[in-house]
């Protein structure tokens, strides 16, 4: 449940990223409370990914200003790091190590002590139910699998925020609804999630939702909010009313 | 700290469980201490050369035996005339002849001083330089063990002429390897990451799916090769000829036919290369590793071939540089023609043949 | 048009020693048939079997055992045959990345022994969405004007079978949805069109779709036949704290299955009989219906709470499919 009590885990106040002429992200301004569930919509090519390696501390930003965890985005990187998790479709986990080596290599990257390593290990492997493949090769677990382990171990070191960049792709419709499950655990954790994806109906399950569109954020709302805005019934029509106005057609 | 132990011991897993790079860790220090120790050297031993003996007197005949026992020289036959003698070399039978004239022993004999020819085939100059040098210090080491009479040093001295290649210039001996070498990289590595990009791209499948017949997308990847592989040629021999100083002094449509031949055999290999790798990088390095070595090893450039143990020879007889190599330097240095490079040719030939027709058969059109 | 019949597929696996560990199971005895002129989805996420599917159809890959037949001609015996007279999308659209729009269509276009003019009319409408980047590199085009171009490509030769692997995976929602119209119009000029997909609100806009999961058909029918089959009643129930709502409904005793579809829920509940009374709580038949769970839910803090009967969806079915 999102919080409001405490302050925003992240803030941006006119962030903006020009590669040349080109206005990747322009002027974004918004905040993110502890716990919510934080859905960032918008096609390819209308900034989603710029945006978020600024607020990951991986790219530089052009101008304005963010906070991620209350650390700056242009001087204290290397905390912002330390306290957010990533996990993307593309690459989660080292094929060719087996399940427990990942969540220990993980775990130790992030400076966890080894008797709290094993604890989070032993803890994983239950929650998952992945107790007997612990030794297995990680390229030999179904994708479904692969994506929910991918998942906990990227909020191993307990990070107040976690990034996820499209993590339910191809992925079969129960094991997707489990993955959510995780993302609702988390989140009555406490950790705040930061998910993108192209699944309409996993926009519906986010306290809020931005749509992205030519490098400006063109809505920001609660699902139900946005359809009464938009007059429509679900996220899906929302999204394409936004999204065909475009000009950019992405790169 | 602690951080960087986590990463290395995740790196350390990465190599352990990948076998192929393991295989090359590993294998490869063992495979070049073996080559380079036992096989490969610069050491000399058993050099063909032949043995003339005009004189015919117990002094020929002693210092005759004197290098016949030892291990640097293989006297391969009696040679009668010079005409034999110029053919010999130009066959590239012989590395070098040493010759008694009719006038030794009375020479010897009366003014306690006799001359004798040596002559080598300078066209490795470094090879020529040491057997000559060897030759020459066989003489002096029979000189001053051997006495005439009244105790006196003899003084038999060897007049060196150096064929083919006078200066001793390291051209006319690396011109020809680079060539093969460079040729045959060329070929094997651009045809076979052009046949893999195209399956790695996926436009294999598409290409697969489609009236082209599978020969005819094997000949497009082969023909811009082999234009580019031609232009490379003749600029090397301008080059050489500008440059080095080194021009063809046969017949350089033999010499562009068999380069040809030779292109046509790496372009194979390239084709072969590319039916089993599945990614650009191990393709190349399949080209690199496979080609490069055996070629820079086994063509007879840097490391002569007699000098190998049997078995290194026989192995050095499958690569086809090997035999391009001889061809370059018949036609190229020596000026000789078809006549004397049939059997090499031939061989080049029949090479191309299968391996192009094992390429053809083994190139998939389906994917598996 | 296209059929199968007991096709079997399995990969070796990276297993050492043992040959049987580790293998993957890719198509599990597949049969069925395609009619001419007819829109057909092969729907399943990644690992159904959908890729290697098209590979064997389009003849790439050998099956290991069972028959299939495209326009009448044998996979195995007839394979050139068929690579003359198909169209071939596979994923991550295979396009020569270094070459412009336009050098990809002539290229296509000769390899097939025709030229862009022959056909133009049949891609017009989609090409003239990427003509105004003819001269662009395909490289540098969106993953929408990638898909356009491969399907161009695909149809300059006028196919009687189009074969699309997973066509709208990675493209973006306009793009998905202009392709879709694209197929249809495709479909009105006689041309058959099997087209594979993990998004299952796509099929709905097939003629016949086939549910596939882990090599084995779950379902081929027609999507409104497969809606029709779903067993029992479904129920959308739906409250402003959907995160509370899930714990709450699961929570209840007679709630049979319990999937977030959006901003509802979709219930099945134990006993059909009951599901299908409207009696209040308290009484034996209706202490597990509909009526029971909403009442249990404004106990529980949902006053907004609603329990409404609603449409199955192809999502719903695959996801009952999966579980039996």
């Amino acid at each position: 449940m999102s919080s409001t009590t405490s302050p925003p885990v992240i803030t941006t106040d006119k962030l903006t990223k020009r590669f040349g002429q080109f206005i990747a992200a322009n002027e974004l301004t918004f905040k993110v409370a502890k716990g919510e569930i934080f859905g960032f919509l918008g096609a390819n090519g209308a900034g989603k990914t710029t945006a978020m390696r600024m607020l990951c501390g991986l790219l530089k930003p052009s101008s304005g200003k963010a906070t991620i965890a209350g650390f700056d985005v242009y001087t204290q990187t290397e905390k912002i790091k330390r306290s957010i998790g990533y996990m993307s479709q593309k690459f989660s986990l080292y094929d060719d190590l087996t399940v427990s080596e990942n969540i220990r290599f993980y775990a130790g990257i992030y400076g966890m002590s080894r008797p709290k390593i094993k604890e989070k290990t032993t803890q994983l492997l239950q929650e998952l139910q992945l107790e007997k493949e612990a030794k297995t090769l990680v390229s030999e677990l179904p994708l479904g699998w692969k994506q929910k382990l991918a998942f906990s171990v990227s909020i191993v070191h307990d990070p107040d925020i976690v990034f996820l960049d499209e993590p339910t792709g191809g992925v079969d419709p129960v094991t997707r609804r489990q993955f959510w499950d995780l993302i609702y655990h988390a989140s009555d954790r406490g950790v705040t999630v930061f998910v993108t994806t192209h699944y309409m109906d996993e926009a519906e399950y986010c306290n809020r939702v931005s749509i992205m569109v030519d490098g400006v954020i063109a809505a920001l709302d609660s699902p139900t909010r946005l359809k009464q805005q938009f007059g429509r019934d679900n996220m899906e029509d929302v999204f394409y009313e936004l999204a065909r106005k475009a000009t950019r057609k992405g790169d | 700290m602690k951080q960087l132990i986590t990463f290395i011991r995740k790196e350390f897993l990465h190599v352990f469980r990948d076998r192929k790079t393991l295989l090359m860790l590993f294998g490869l220090p063992i495979a070049q201490i073996v080559l380079f120790g036992f096989a490969l050297s610069n050491e000399v031993k058993n050099s063909r050369i032949a043995v003339t003996d005009y004189s015919k007197d117990p002094v020929t005949t002693q210092l005759i035996d004197k290098i016949s026992s030892s291990s640097y020289f293989n006297i391969q036959r009696n040679l009668t005339s010079a005409t034999q003698i110029d053919a010999a070399f130009k066959k590239g039978d012989i590395r070098m002849a040493v010759i008694f004239p009719p006038n030794f022993s009375t020479d010897l004999t009366h003014t306690g001083k006799a001359t004798i020819q040596v002559i080598a085939d300078a066209s490795d100059p470094n090879l020529a330089t040491t057997i000559t040098n060897y030759i020459t210090r066989i003489v002096g080491d029979f000189n001053t063990t051997t006495a005439l009479s009244a105790g006196q040093p003899l003084q038999i001295l060897p007049e060196v002429q150096m064929l083919y290649n006078p200066e001793l210039r390291g051209a006319p001996n690396f011109v020809p390897g680079v060539m093969a070498l460079v040729l045959m990289l060329v070929c094997t590595m651009m045809t076979s990451v052009a046949i893999v990009k195209e399956k790695e791209l996926g436009t294999m499948e598409i290409l697969l799916v489609s009236p082209f017949k599978p020969i005819y997308i094997i000949i497009s990847k082969l023909t811009p090769n082999l234009l580019i592989s031609i232009v490379n040629l003749f600029v090397i021999l301008i080059l050489s000829a500008l440059f080095l100083d080194l021009g063809v002094k046969g017949s350089i449509v033999l010499l562009v036919f068999d380069s040809m031949l030779f292109i046509l055999t790496s372009l194979s290999i390239g084709l072969l290369l590319s039916i089993n790798a599945k990614t650009q990088q191990s393709a190349m390095m399949a080209s690199l590793m496979g080609m490069m070595l055996p070629t820079m090893l086994l063509t007879g450039f840097l490391f002569p071939i007699e000098n190998m143990p049997w078995p290194m020879q026989v192995l050095a007889n499958l690569v086809p540089s090997r035999w391009y190599f001889i061809i370059v330097k018949r036609v190229m240095l020596k000026g000789m023609g078809f006549g004397a490079v049939w059997k090499e040719t031939l061989i080049l030939a029949g090479m191309c043949f299968v391996l192009f027709a094992i390429s053809l058969r083994k190139f998939k059109i389906r994917l598996q | 048009m296209i059929s199968l019949t007991h096709i079997k597929k399995t990969y070796p696996g990276r297993a050492k020693g043992k040959s049987s560990e580790g293998q993957v199971k890719a198509l599990n005895d597949i049969s069925f048939n395609v009619e001419k002129g007819e829109l057909f989805g092969l729907i399943g996420p990644d690992g159904a079997g959908k890729t290697s599917l098209f590979r064997i159809l389009t003849t790439l890959l050998l099956p290991d055992s069972g028959d299939a037949t495209v326009d009448n001609h044998d996979i195995r015996k007839d394979y050139q045959k068929i690579r003359n007279c198909v169209g071939y999308m596979p994923g991550r659209f295979s396009l020569y990345q270094d070459l412009t729009v336009e050098e990809n269509l002539n290229f296509f276009a000769t390899v097939f022994g025709t030229t862009i003019k022959e056909n133009y009319d049949l891609i017009k409408d989609i090409y003239q969405q990427i003509e105004p980047f003819k001269d662009r590199r395909a490289g540098k085009l969106s993953g929408g004007m990638k898909q356009k171009l491969a399907l161009s490509c695909a149809l300059i030769h006028k196919p009687s079978v189009l074969f699309l692997d997973e066509p709208t995976t990675g493209v973006d929602v306009v793009s998905r949805k202009e392709f879709w119209a694209m197929l249809k119009k495709l479909k009105q000029e006689g041309i058959t069109i099997l087209v594979s997909t993990p998004y299952m609100d796509e099929a709905d806009l097939c003629d016949r779709i086939a549910l596939i999961q882990k090599g084995d058909i779950l379902s081929i029918d027609k999507p409104g036949n497969i809606v029709h089959s779903f067993p029992g009643e479904l129920y959308a129930v739906h409250a402003a704290d959907t995160h509370r709502l899930l714990q709450d409904v699961r929570s209840f005793p007679g709630t049979a299955t319990c999937f977030a579809f959006g901003d509802s829920l979709h219930v099945t509940f134990k006993d059909s009989a009951a599901a299908g009374s409207n009696a209040p709580s308290g009484t034996a038949s209706g202490s597990a219906g509909p009526q029971a769970l909403l009442d249990y839910l404004h106990q529980k803090g949902h006053p907004d709470a609603t329990v409404e009967k609603t449409e199955p969806t192809i999502e719903d079915c695959f996801i009952h499919l999966l579980k039996n």
